[in-house]
């Protein structure tokens, strides 16, 4: 079967990012192939964040190439799907939660008051996909945390985008719509490359199929084996938890 | 009370009173759901400086106040992009410094200075048909720019970073939206003078954000709202015979207050 699966969507080649002379991230080489379903965890304030923000152009590396689908990441920046881990704007922002997955739909041309008619039925199934279509004519600041998150999702995936970056997706939902949520994005998975954030390595699951490991340096592993060492290089050896490789969970205990 | 409006000054304070509500609502908007009112409210004041030229080299006054407001809003622009975290001490120093400048060159100017406390407490019954005229063509220049911009501009004020993935001009927008803010600020100061300008700006689109279901409910009905005070606080000034501005910045007040009251009586009796 050929499959195009060889092709590369997203590269740092020898990247370093600092923030106000703090270095956040040194010396990242990382290779993302399509269809590649990727979690990116590490400690708080590892560079999580600022690795997605680099691959989307938000940040300018200091030193060191990005590309995403293969050119400069602000040129492609609008072939990709991003849920940030809030939107900026705060909760009073009078905005519908059909209008906020429309802003999805926006390009660089798209200008005037009005959504077109394409653009609104795109938006609905979005919703309907992340069921939250009844929701539509809800003021966004009305919801829950969980149901803004499945919002921030939908407005992501309005775009058909082929490669598309999650920013701890998974915070304010509970169990059962963590599960059906990792569903959903394994169904996505058939038709884009999907790179998602933890902090929570419990939440692995079967469907990820690589792993890359945050703490300043990048680490990339193919098929979630972590192990001991990798879990000691990223937390410290200071607490316990729950790693899930393979679907099979496992404590590990760092030594006391 | 219909003779009233057959007074050329009365017909022109109307007409002004409602370019400068529309532009208020529209802009206004923007700026509150921005969180940019002490922006607007740096080049609000330092557009003083402006005044100050236009008295010191005798130049005409709503031009050279243009363009000076105009320059102030693309240095913010400029300043407020390169270092976001430090924007208000920005805003507060060219804030201090226009106003400043416009005393000093009020001050050095020969003649009257009877005119400039019209610039800050505005003067709504002088306007004269030449601004009436300028404020029609700010204005449709104001309501073309919003439209066409709209969606962009509610992507960059809601998520400024989704919205710069998606390819929205968001540098371009910011430039677009500072001028337009300058543009509002020196059309109202004839009407409502600079002290009061703010309250045009932020009284009806602070109400109406938190009843509203988006950016267009919101800039429409403030314009409504606005034109209501300016017009009400009109006829209330010249019946008791009290400062104009003033008038109309405390009809939107006891308005403001009632509004919150029942929003907060409304919020306690769901519960």
């Amino acid at each position: 079967m050929k499959d195009d699966g060889d092709k590369c969507v997203l590269e740092f080649q020898g990247v370093d990012f600092s923030f106000n002379s703090a270095k956040v991230l040194v010396d990242v080489n990382l290779k993302i192939y399509k269809r590649d379903f990727v979690a990116i965890i590490g400690p708080n304030g590892g560079g999580k964040t600022t690795l997605v923000k680099l691959a989307l152009g938000l940040l300018k590396p200091d030193r060191g190439q990005i590309y995403l689908l293969g050119k400069e990441p602000s040129k492609t920046c609008h072939l990709a799907g991003y849920m940030p881990q809030y939107a900026t704007g705060e909760k009073g922002f009078p905005i519908t939660v059909l209008d906020n997955v429309l802003l999805g739909t926006l390009d660089a041309n798209s200008k005037g008051i009005f959504f077109s008619k394409e653009a609104i039925e795109k938006a609905r199934a979005a919703l309907s996909l992340v069921g939250m279509d009844e929701f539509r004519d809800k003021r966004i600041g009305d919801l829950s945390g969980g149901q803004v998150q499945r919002v921030l999702l939908a407005r992501a995936i309005v775009s058909d985008p082929e490669i598309l970056f999650l920013d701890e997706p998974m915070a304010n939902i509970d169990i059962s719509g963590q599960c059906k949520l990792f569903d959903l994005m394994a169904d996505l998975n058939n038709k884009m490359t999907i790179c998602f954030v933890t902090h929570d390595i419990g939440l692995l699951s079967q469907y990820v199929k690589s792993v890359i490991c945050v703490n300043q340096k990048v680490h990339f592993h193919k098929a979630p084996k972590i192990t001991k060492d990798v879990a000691k290089l990223l937390m410290g050896e200071t607490c316990p938890m729950e790693l899930i490789a393979h679907g099979v969970p496992h404590r590990v205990l760092g030594s006391h | 009370m219909l003779e009233l409006f057959n007074f050329p000054f009365f017909q022109n304070a109307v007409i002004a009173g409602i370019f400068v509500s529309i532009a208020c609502g529209l802009i206004g908007s923007l700026v509150v759901v921005n969180r940019s009112v002490f922006l607007a409210g740096g080049i609000a004041h330092a557009a003083y400086g402006g005044v100050g030229l236009a008295f010191f080299f005798a130049l005409p006054a709503f031009p050279t106040i243009v363009i000076f407001s105009v320059a102030i809003a693309l240095i913010m622009a400029g300043l407020s992009l390169e270092k976001r975290e430090r924007t208000d001490a920005i805003i507060g120093v060219l804030w201090a410094i226009g106003m400043a400048m416009g005393i000093i060159l009020i001050d050095l100017s020969p003649g009257y200075n009877v005119d400039l406390m019209s610039y800050l407490f505005g003067s709504i019954l002088t306007v004269p048909d030449s601004d009436v005229k300028l404020m029609a063509i700010l204005n449709l220049m104001i309501i073309g720019i919003v439209s066409f911009y709209y969606k962009d501009f509610i992507a960059i004020s809601y998520d400024r970073e989704f919205a710069k993935v998606r390819g929205v001009p968001v540098v371009r927008l910011h430039f677009i939206f500072l001028i337009m803010v300058a543009i509002c600020v020196v059309m109202t100061i004839r009407a409502v003078g600079l002290i009061l300008i703010m309250a045009l700006m932020t009284i009806a689109p602070f109400l109406l954000e938190q009843v509203s279901k988006s950016l267009l409910q919101m800039m429409m009905l403030s314009c409504v709202l606005n034109i209501l005070f300016v017009l009400s606080g009109l006829l209330i000034s010249y019946y008791l015979d009290l400062t104009s501005g003033a008038t109309i910045i405390l009809v939107a007040g006891v308005f403001f207050i009632i509004f919150q009251g029942v929003l907060k009586l409304i919020h306690l009796t769901r519960r």
